[in-house]
């Protein structure tokens, strides 16, 4: 099918997966609110199950958008194969959280309907960021994720660190928020257009090129986003609010809206700003440097598994930035491609600490998982696992992202930068090993300090499903290689002229 | 000799001024938000004046009215009327002031020299007015609000559905 959006009408198939999703969430709230009148204290495990399955049925709708193209790229929402792509690991990251929350909720007496749904609402407003092509919608998309994820943030009340957090990150959010808006008013000031490729075209032509507003435009752009991935020196509220948000929520956070914000940044900077790319690359090449260097630093200092796991995912940022920098297709194929595994083993490696959180205790510190590889030997593989993927180690799928990364920055004659990102592995090693060795080589406190470790059947499976596509990612990644080359092809229409062949 | 409406310009002019003034000076809060009220109201008197009814309209329903209600809640919520704080903001915050004081007046200014035609659409005071001539008053902002940013509404609606669960959530007194 093709879409003009001359039509009103198109937008309705070109937005269906997010209208099924909205919809089908609205409806899960509803049949929430009439549940919980009859049985307050009951279990909500059958609104979690209703999620997944709205979930899966935007999954199909998705998948159905494969079969529609756009007569010209000029509607608010972009309708190629990049944004299927994006719409899957989103929605990925989201099944993974809701399965991961099963009984943890419970467990901090947290267990309520709402928590889905707010899951739900910030999975469309994802979903909208990473495939919007008009500043205007990107940035009431950011907002309906960002609100959703202060609430989820805060939704332990009781806790006075989860309620700190939410505050930290709510206050800080706001503020990058009115970073984004203003560079969003700066770059239509210059350009008349708040329409990405008009502004690409507006700016490519040297209409505005050089214009101090466009560049403040872009300056301030990069900073809203820049908050949204979490690159330093914008990741100040990152492990606060990662640390005191319910664990499920940070998996989300350090998953889902990561990469909707990457998303946003590849399409905002990579291709509606790629025209003047010699205007912003050295500023997100310094951005990347700083994020791998000062993240990886600090994470070794960390005694919380939580906290580094923050810190890590900091640090991952700043390897994504490297591959949105390689100017070539390789580079963005590179960075699809790390987006999916940094999904898979974050939100894996998360699980496994909701997993050692037995009651209201958290137990994230790294006394806490001593003897844990041996008592659980399961879990305790499965987050050996993710920790080498996340460190780069061969025969995961971290290693093989990382190598994609590194041979398109070499590609495209970034050899610093391709030097820098293997020398914060490097670093990254010892943290991530550390907790390795204390899992099977210290002695747990008790012979049954982890007999209550553990995690509900959909919980489980998700642990699973991460191994086994941690490990898929490896062995037979070609077949997700090709299709994200694909996608990124349709990112890039009129490739190579817009891309990545600036002199 | 004036006309008029130059005359009620004026009137209006000078009473926004005055009881914005007033609004940054009183201690009490009460009578600032009252002020407020005052200021909202000349601007809404002066909007209409200018033939931007909608907006006039609008300035009074929304800020006047919705907005204002909001303010006066949260300062009787507070209890705010009662004791007053000294202000703790020190000099850098009077120069800070002054210093955008001085920008936005100097942007005003480069906006009526009409030497900067914003690039790559025909846009400023005169073509405002000829837009709004040609397909009137409100359609100036319906028309791309509910055409060309339909999608954009859209999702407005659903953030303020959020920030009303999320609302309940975190102010819900029993789990």
């Amino acid at each position: 099918m093709t879409l003009d959006f001359a039509r009103q009408s198109a937008y309705f198939w070109a937005l269906l997966p997010e209208i099924v999703l909205a919809t089908w969430t609205m409806l899960v709230l509803v049949v929430d609110v009439f549940r919980s009148s009859d049985h307050p204290e009951e279990s909500r495990a059958p609104v979690a199950w209703m999620s997944l399955a709205g979930l899966v049925v935007a999954g199909a709708a998705n998948a159905y958008l494969l079969s529609m193209r756009e007569a010209a790229p000029t509607g608010m929402i972009a309708v190629d194969s990049f944004r299927v792509f994006t719409n899957f690991i989103l929605l990925l990251a989201a099944g993974l959280a809701i399965c991961l929350s099963f009984g943890y909720l419970q467990r901090r007496h947290i267990d309520r309907g709402e928590f889905y749904v707010l899951v739900l609402f910030a999975t469309v407003g994802m979903m909208l960021m990473a495939g919007s092509r008009d500043l205007i919608l990107m940035f009431i998309a950011l907002e309906v994720m960002s609100v959703a994820i202060y609430v989820l943030v805060g939704y332990h009340r009781q806790d006075p660190r989860s309620s700190e957090a939410s505050l930290k990150y709510f206050l800080l959010g706001a503020f990058s928020s009115g970073f984004f808006l203003y560079g969003i008013a700066l770059l239509f000031g210059a350009t008349g257009s708040t329409h990405l490729p008009t502004i690409g075209t507006m700016l490519g032509d040297g209409v505005g090129t050089a214009s101090p507003v466009a560049l403040a435009g872009m300056a301030l752009v990069l900073v809203g986003l820049g908050f949204k991935v979490a690159a330093v020196p914008f990741h100040v509220w990152t492990p606060d609010a990662y640390d005191g948000a319910p664990t499920p929520v940070t998996a989300l956070m350090a998953t889902g809206v990561k990469a909707a914000a990457f998303a946003a940044f590849i399409r905002v900077f990579a291709v509606g700003l790629g025209g003047v790319r010699e205007d912003w690359a050295p500023v997100v090449w310094v951005l990347a440097a700083l994020t791998m260097v000062a993240a990886n630093l600090v994470a070794l200092t960390q005694g919380s598994v939580k906290r580094m796991l923050a810190y890590s995912s900091i640090a991952h940022a700043g390897y994504l930035l490297v591959a949105l920098l390689s100017a070539n297709q390789a580079g963005a194929a590179a960075f699809l491609f790390y987006l999916l595994v940094y999904t898979v083993m974050t939100a894996g490696a998360f699980g496994i600490v909701i997993a050692n959180s037995q009651g209201d205790h958290e137990r994230v510190s790294l006394e806490d998982y001593a003897g844990f590889g041996w008592q659980q030997p399961l879990l305790g593989a499965a987050f050996g696992l993710f920790l080498l993927s996340l460190a780069g180690f061969p025969l995961t799928g971290g290693f093989l992202g990382k190598l994609y990364i590194i041979r398109s920055a070499l590609e495209s004659d970034n050899v610093p930068l391709a030097v820098v990102l293997v020398l914060a592995s490097l670093i990254s090693y010892f943290y991530y090993l550390r907790v390795i060795v204390v899992m099977y080589m210290r002695p747990a406190a008790s012979a049954n300090s982890h007999d209550q470790a553990g995690l509900a059947v959909p919980g489980r499976a998700a642990i699973a499903v991460a191994a086994v596509a941690v490990l898929a990612l490896f062995f037979a990644a070609s077949p997700v290689m090709r299709a994200a080359e694909s996608s990124v092809a349709s990112l890039f229409p009129a490739a190579p002229a817009l891309f990545g062949m600036t002199p | 000799m004036l006309g008029l409406s130059e005359i009620l310009f004026y009137f209006f002019g000078g009473m926004a001024v005055v009881s914005a003034v007033a609004m940054i000076t009183r201690e009490n809060p009460v009578a600032s938000a009252l002020w407020l009220i005052m200021t909202f109201f000349s601007l809404a008197a002066i909007y209409t004046l200018l033939g931007a009814y909608f907006i006039g309209i609008i300035q009074i329903l929304v800020y006047a009215g919705a907005i204002m209600v909001l303010f006066l809640f949260v300062i009787m919520l507070l209890n705010l009327g009662n004791e007053y704080e000294p202000d703790i903001r020190g000099k850098t915050w009077l120069a800070m002031g002054a210093g955008s004081g001085l920008v936005l007046l100097g942007l005003l200014a480069r906006m009526f020299s009409g030497e900067t035609a914003p690039l790559g659409r025909q846009a400023g005071p005169r073509a405002l007015a000829n837009h709004v001539a040609d397909v009137g008053v409100v359609n100036v902002i319906g028309l791309p609000l509910y055409r060309d940013y339909m999608v954009s509404l859209q999702a407005t609606a659903i953030l303020l559905l959020i920030a009303c669960i999320g609302a309940v959530v975190l102010a819900k007194r029993k789990f």
